[in-house]
């Protein structure tokens, strides 16, 4: 038992130590080791999963090949690794991966003990329901006693369990693991209601045998924004991460596009100077190239650009940019000034 | 009444007795009720197209799950241009496993023939020699790590488990002690923490900069693990055979090394191939725990395809396309054990 009591401290120790050498300036050890190693989701459309050629696709992969774009100059050194719910925060803490781009939801108790910080959001969600024509119910107040279907381990089994005893309701939750059975158990009827990130709905909706029999109820319940996360403490490397998905959004107001990039290396306007690092000073100050910012619109896009071609309204999924509209447009999407 | 042909054998077996005469009835209006849909809906009514187009419309199966992604799920992140490296591979695979099956075969060119075989699969797999480009292990996936890690993980487990049974039946004290825990701690913990150990935990106490692959990794895990089951159904095998067996072998003045080879070993592993065949297959199929360190075998690579909305809603072909696959490895398994058996029956 005391050989214990001195091996236990011994082993708790070396892990502290080797997480702690691992913390030592992420940008260092990115460029030492060449590539960034980016947690994403694996399974979420739009988000993050691999195409049926094996290509990593979605909004949090192209945030990913930002950061590489901006580090590198080149998108593409990037490796993935797939996170679960529930293992995507403790692959972040133990410097499993560097920055973890996985549609996780900013809250307050994540930001502070799970010993991480979130940068700027690269979407903002909300929770709805989905439910078929048939049950004749017009909004989320009338769902009382309703069995719902939801995705365990998320912020959304506490959503809908919060929104139902506020509003003094009853409901049976049916829990199950992945996406595509949640999808398949609403279909058959084991559920009255899906509930999932509004960005969900639509994509779950459209697979459905008959699309036309189940709305999605007008209530938002929920104020989901989803961020990329850092570890805690290495302030260059949240900056980096931070400036990076900043850039897309300031590069769609300032107009820049990956396709009339090489032309606004013209401009007359000392924003878009400043932003494509011709005024030098952006890059110096994050311990970057000064092409930074270019490097990230010419090759992986604005946030419009990234935005239409994983989920906007010509995708599978069908999402209206709302509040994922710039801020001149109504949106949240608001970057402060380059320079 | 007659008493051969069709109608003396269906009444000597189906209508024999009226209680075999209700039984066949129902049978038969049970597969009445059930084969005629499911043929319609697998193969009358199906779609194969990889557009899936025909798929929301018709009522059948929707095959298109499958041919669509087929490459996806059968490769995983293998670079699209290059994934007739691994379907080589596996064909040179699974060809050596047809050749070696036959006992009649087991001289030493086999031998040198899965030496070159292994060298060519690693060759064509990994690639960096002889003008190959190199393909990182971290894009293995689908197939070819399935079978990777079970053929690889079963072939050394085995003998593992038969030393440590060995081991577990000495007299040294420390080596029975030391294959004791071994087996006991392995078997008290589930495969899922000792990958997660293998993946999460080791690497932490590796000394900085030492990376050591993680498909590596989860092999020896899965490997440790079979080890340890093996070893308790040899061991299993060892005390059924004869006391006498062992006593004539001492009094021909054989040592341990002669005993065991040449008297012990070959009757107790015969006496067990039912058991280990077990334990193989069960541990063939544990292999897709490998999903949990983000190892895309094939169920998971199955998995993430249906993630698609494009194809969410036709989970039930895709898993019947993944679980024919595991059948046909495991029937296999199971079949050639029982011709082993017959072949090694000496009527003791």
């Amino acid at each position: 038992m005391r050989e214990l009591k001195r091996v236990v401290p011994a082993v708790v120790a070396a892990f502290c130590l080797s997480a702690g050498v691992a913390m030592a300036g992420t940008l260092d050890d990115v460029k030492a080791k060449g590539f960034i190693q980016a947690g994403v989701n694996g399974e979420l459309f739009g988000f993050g999963k691999p195409d049926e050629k094996g290509v990593w696709r979605g909004l949090d992969v192209d945030t990913a090949r930002a950061v590489s774009a901006a580090v590198f100059g080149d998108a593409d050194k990037v490796k993935y690794t797939p996170l679960t719910a529930k293992t995507r925060f403790t692959a972040l803490q133990s410097g499993e991966v560097d920055v973890l781009t996985r549609n996780a939801t900013q809250t307050l108790s994540r930001d502070t003990d799970l010993g991480l910080d979130f940068v700027q959001v690269n979407y903002y969600d909300g929770q709805g329901f989905l439910v078929p024509k048939k049950l004749g119910v017009k909004s989320a107040k009338e769902l009382d006693g309703a069995t719902v279907c939801v995705l365990p381990g998320t912020t959304t089994e506490q959503n809908v369990a919060d929104y139902f005893r506020v509003n003094k309701m009853k409901m049976k939750p049916v829990v199950i693991e992945s996406n595509a059975e949640l999808a398949k158990a609403f279909f058959a009827g084991r559920c009255d209601s899906l509930t999932s990130d509004a960005s969900q709905l639509a994509g779950i909706r459209a697979v459905a045998p008959a699309p036309a029999d189940y709305i999605i109820l007008p209530e938002i319940i929920s104020k989901e924004p989803l961020a990329p996360a850092v570890r805690h403490g290495d302030n260059q490397w949240k900056d980096i991460v931070n400036y990076a998905v900043l850039a897309m959004i300031e590069a769609e107001e300032l107009g820049i596009t990956s396709k009339n990039i090489d032309e606004m290396m013209t401009s007359t306007d000392p924003r878009v100077q400043r932003f494509l690092g011709l005024t030098p000073g952006n890059g110096k100050a994050l311990g970057l190239d000064e092409k930074w910012a270019y490097n990230i619109v010419k090759q992986v896009g604005n946030y419009g650009e990234v935005f239409e071609r994983n989920v906007g309204v010509n995708t599978t999924l069908m999402i209206e940019r709302g509040l994922n509209a710039l801020w001149t447009n109504g949106g949240l999407m608001y970057s402060p000034p380059f320079k | 009444m007659t008493n051969i042909g069709i109608i003396g054998w269906m009444k000597a077996n189906l209508f024999n007795g009226w209680f075999n005469s209700a039984l066949t009835l129902l049978v038969a209006y049970l597969l009445w009720l059930s084969v005629p849909p499911l043929v319609d809906w697998a193969l009358v009514n199906s779609s194969w197209l990889p557009s899936g187009e025909q798929c929301t419309a018709g009522e059948g199966a929707c095959w298109s799950v499958v041919t669509a992604n087929i490459r996806f799920i059968l490769f995983g992140f293998y670079p699209h241009d290059l994934q007739w490296r691994p379907l080589l591979a596996v064909v040179i695979l699974i060809a050596l496993l047809f050749y070696s099956q036959n006992r009649n075969h087991w001289r030493k060119s086999l031998f040198y023939a899965w030496m070159v075989g292994l060298f060519t699969m690693g060759l064509l797999l990994k690639g960096g020699l002889f003008g190959f480009a190199s393909v990182e292990s971290n894009l293995w996936g689908g197939l070819p790590l399935t079978l990777l890690l079970s053929v690889f993980g079963l072939t050394a487990a085995y003998p593992v488990g038969v030393i440590l049974a060995l081991g577990r039946q000495s007299e040294m004290p420390i080596i029975k002690s030391f294959c004791v825990v071994y087996i006991e701690l392995i078997r008290g913990v589930p495969l899922i923490s000792l990958l997660f150990m293998s993946s999460v935990v080791f690497p932490l106490f590796l000394p900085e900069g030492l990376v050591i692959n993680k498909i590596l990794r989860a092999q020896v895990a899965i490997i440790l693990f079979t080890a340890a089951y093996i070893a308790e159904v040899v061991r299993g095998g060892l005390q059924g055979v004869n006391k006498g067996q062992y006593e004539a072998a001492d009094s021909l003045g054989l040592n341990y090394l002669q005993t065991m080879r040449l008297i012990i070993l070959p009757q107790a592993l015969k006496i067990v191939i039912p058991p280990s065949v077990s334990i193989l297959i069960s541990a063939f199929k544990d292999t897709s725990l490998v999903v949990i360190i983000a190892l895309y075998d094939l169920l998971k690579t199955t998995q993430t395809t249906l993630s698609d909305p494009k194809w969410m809603g036709y989970s039930a072909e895709a898993y019947i396309f993944v679980a024919l696959i595991y059948f046909v490895c495991c029937f296999f398994m199971s079949n050639y054990s029982r011709r082993l058996e017959r072949e090694l029956d000496t009527g003791l």
